[in-house]
């Protein structure tokens, strides 16, 4: 322990002595380790934020969506299915026809199926980008048509006015709820004044008129950071705007759905249910070539996430972890001239008795106090940029103390590691030659 | 009589052993020291006498021979037990001081004790107590580059002493002092010897030094030619 002591106290002295070689051997494993902390911090920043995020778009949810069968293999099914409306709407992509998507019909008959398992189910279409314009005044928005359940599956509240009225989704009114955004944009945030307006919106070099029935919430708190990362990805200020589901049907010239959510049971198993209702869905599409429908439970979308992200992560910590390799060779080199330079130490040394085991000791733990020292200052660099970059990328910060541990775990062994050839050469000096090295 | 600490019987050394270089330093020395004595190894550089103080302070093993040093047999130990003579039966006063630097006077002192494994505690007094043999104690915190020479080898010196040794073996410990520093630390050697019984083996080329000791061996070639009383003693 006193020898332990000794020798840390003996290492600090040595850095100290060499001020400037000290921090340029601490330099490699400073980047090293501050890009692996920093890249481990954003990792598990985002994919907490992205999981969170999914996970508060419901547990007990089953996404449906009506998928091209693919001619090649049907392992990317999960993966496109995450990516979804982006992926589809591709210029190549089989555009379906009428005849192929999911009825009203073939919903109600699924409820009759496993009337014990599903709710509700939460439809969803979307009509594309569109522009409300007003006296001069515009404001851009997604376009999409929801049934009344979507509200309540998605926990969107209203701030002002009502949600659709039943005829209003009978009917296929032209009706919308708009967003506080664009109600700032439109209507300079005056809520009452909204209500009841009328507005004209832009798709598609189409107008149609539409009366504004509500102004619904923007997502509180809990989700601003989810809004946040949707605004990131987009670039710009677009949000959305809903309208009756038939009345999306209608603009889209369509009478089925492409994609839709099953509000599932929360004492049910939603795998199992998933697997019912793929199974449901393979009965009926059994002759169509063109289209199948998959079913994804949001926690299989967290877990492809969640993977997604950690390769990524180790990826990138690859790369620091070969710095930190450098930044080892970088220290043993400094080693080596610091044991030449202390040849009549070490003589010194052996000759008053210290065993090949003690200077051996003595070397390595100066190698991994370098590289601790170097892993503590790398620490805190990585953590500030880590930090840095999840807020700018609006994720939640997660410090990561595992990635914290390891990273010292890790520059130990590097000190270890890069230590030990220096620290054995040292051990093994004859001690008459180093005695009377110059 | 009184105890035999150093028994070397036919010390022979070779280095380049197998090669066309072999070469015989040591042709076979034998030489006795008894507790207590004060004796000196003079000799030209060349003699043979560096190599000789090698093999008595446990650095190196003579290729041919026997050597007992204090009852234990140094040919027949491990690296390991090497060490633990060098730490704890040999004292070690070298020209050229060897103090470790950037590390205070005392701390120096202790650092034999150190690796005998000695707790914080006695290490620190004992060190002190030795500090003050020297008349070192207004110096202990002092680090090795702010002491004059003097200082230097006084607190090598007291470090030689730390684990109170069988025999303390000062190769040319004046060789690197003026006349007058020098006069010191014999003095200093003349006290240990006489008020703390120690024995030490003082290698020089100087007979001046030596015949103030004991007894004079003097080396030439690798062999001992002559041994005969200080004229000073």
């Amino acid at each position: 322990m006193t020898m332990l002591y000794e020798n840390i106290r003996l290492a600090l002295f040595s850095l100290r002595a060499n001020k400037m070689r000290s921090l340029l051997t601490m330099l490699g494993i400073i980047i090293g380790i501050a890009s692996v902390i920093a890249i481990m911090t954003v990792g598990d920043s985002v994919t907490a934020t992205v999981t969170d995020s999914m996970s508060s778009l419901g547990a007990n949810n089953v996404q449906l969506m009506l998928e091209p069968v693919s001619d090649e293999e049907e392992e990317g099914d999960s993966m496109s299915s995450m990516m979804g409306i982006s992926f589809s709407q591709g210029d190549d992509e089989k555009e379906p026809r009428d005849s192929d998507l999911i009825t009203a019909d073939m919903l109600t008959q699924l409820k009759e199926t496993y009337p014990e398992e599903i709710k509700a189910f939460s439809v969803s279409e979307s009509v594309g980008k569109g522009e409300l314009q007003l006296a001069g005044q515009n404001a851009n928005v997604m376009v999409s048509g929801t049934s009344l359940g979507f509200f309540m599956a998605n926990d969107i509240n209203m701030l002002e006015g009502n949600y659709f009225a039943e005829q209003d989704m009978e009917n296929g009114s032209m009706v919308a709820l708009l967003s506080e955004d664009a109600l700032d944009d439109l209507f300079d945030g005056d809520a009452k004044k909204a209500v009841g307006s009328e507005v004209t919106m832009a798709v598609d070099d189409k107008y149609y008129n539409l009366v504004i029935s509500g102004v619904y919430k923007a997502p509180d708190e809990n989700d601003a950071s989810n809004a946040n990362m949707m605004m990131f990805m987009m670039g710009n200020d677009t949000t959305n705007l809903y309208v009756p589901l038939k009345t999306a049907q209608r603009i889209n010239h369509t009478s089925g759905y492409n994609n839709l959510t099953v509000v599932i049971n929360p004492e049910k198993d939603p795998e199992i249910v998933k697997a019912q209702i793929e199974e449901f869905f393979d009965n009926i599409y059994r002759n169509n070539h063109s289209f199948h429908v998959t079913a994804t439970t949001y926690a299989s979308l967290v877990s492809i996430m969640q993977t997604i992200m950690d390769t990524i992560t180790s990826a990138i910590a690859l790369i620091g972890g070969i710095a930190l390799v450098v930044g080892g060779i970088g220290v043993m080199n400094i080693m080596l001239v610091s044991i030449t330079e202390r040849t009549r130490e070490i003589g010194t040394r052996k000759a008053l008795g210290a065993p090949n085991s003690s200077i051996r000791m003595q070397f390595i733990i100066e190698s991994i106090v370098i590289c601790i020292i170097g892993g503590i200052i790398g620490i805190l660099i990585g953590c500030a940029g880590g930090i840095a970059l999840a807020r700018y990328v609006g994720a939640d910060v997660v410090p990561s103390l595992r990635s914290i541990l390891i990273s010292l775990g890790f520059s130990m062994a590097i000190g270890v590691f890069f230590g030990y050839y220096p620290a054995n050469k040292a051990a093994k000096l004859n001690p008459i030659d180093a005695l009377r090295y110059e | 009589m009184s105890k035999t600490i150093i028994q070397l019987r036919d010390i022979v050394k070779r280095f380049y052993i197998g090669t066309p270089n072999e070469l015989e330093v040591l042709h076979g020395i034998s030489l006795d020291v008894h507790e207590g004595e004060f004796i000196s190894i003079v000799g030209q550089s060349g003699s043979g006498k560096s190599t000789l103080m090698n093999i008595i302070g446990a650095l190196d093993r003579p290729t041919e021979g026997q050597y007992m040093l204090d009852d234990v047999d140094v040919i027949a130990a491990k690296d390991a037990e090497l060490s633990r003579i060098r730490n704890k039966k040999i004292g070690f006063v070298f020209q050229t001081y060897n103090l470790i630097s950037k590390t205070n006077a005392i701390r120096n002192v202790e650092m034999p004790m150190l690796y005998a494994g000695v707790p914080m505690r006695q290490r620190n007094e004992r060190a002190r107590e030795l500090l003050e043999l020297v008349g070192m104690s207004d110096r202990m915190k002092h680090l090795p580059e702010e002491l004059s020479g003097g200082q230097k080898q006084r607190v090598a010196i007291a470090r030689a002493m730390a684990n109170e040794p069988s025999i303390i073996l000062a190769d040319e410990p004046t060789g690197a002092l003026d006349s007058a520093t020098g006069r010191m630390v014999m003095d200093l050697f003349h006290k240990l010897h006489e008020e703390e019984g120690k024995t030490i083996v003082l290698i020089t080329h100087s007979n001046e030094l030596a015949e103030e000791t004991q007894r004079i061996i003097t080396i030439r070639d690798g062999a001992v030619i002559g041994e005969r009383e200080g004229a000073k003693s």
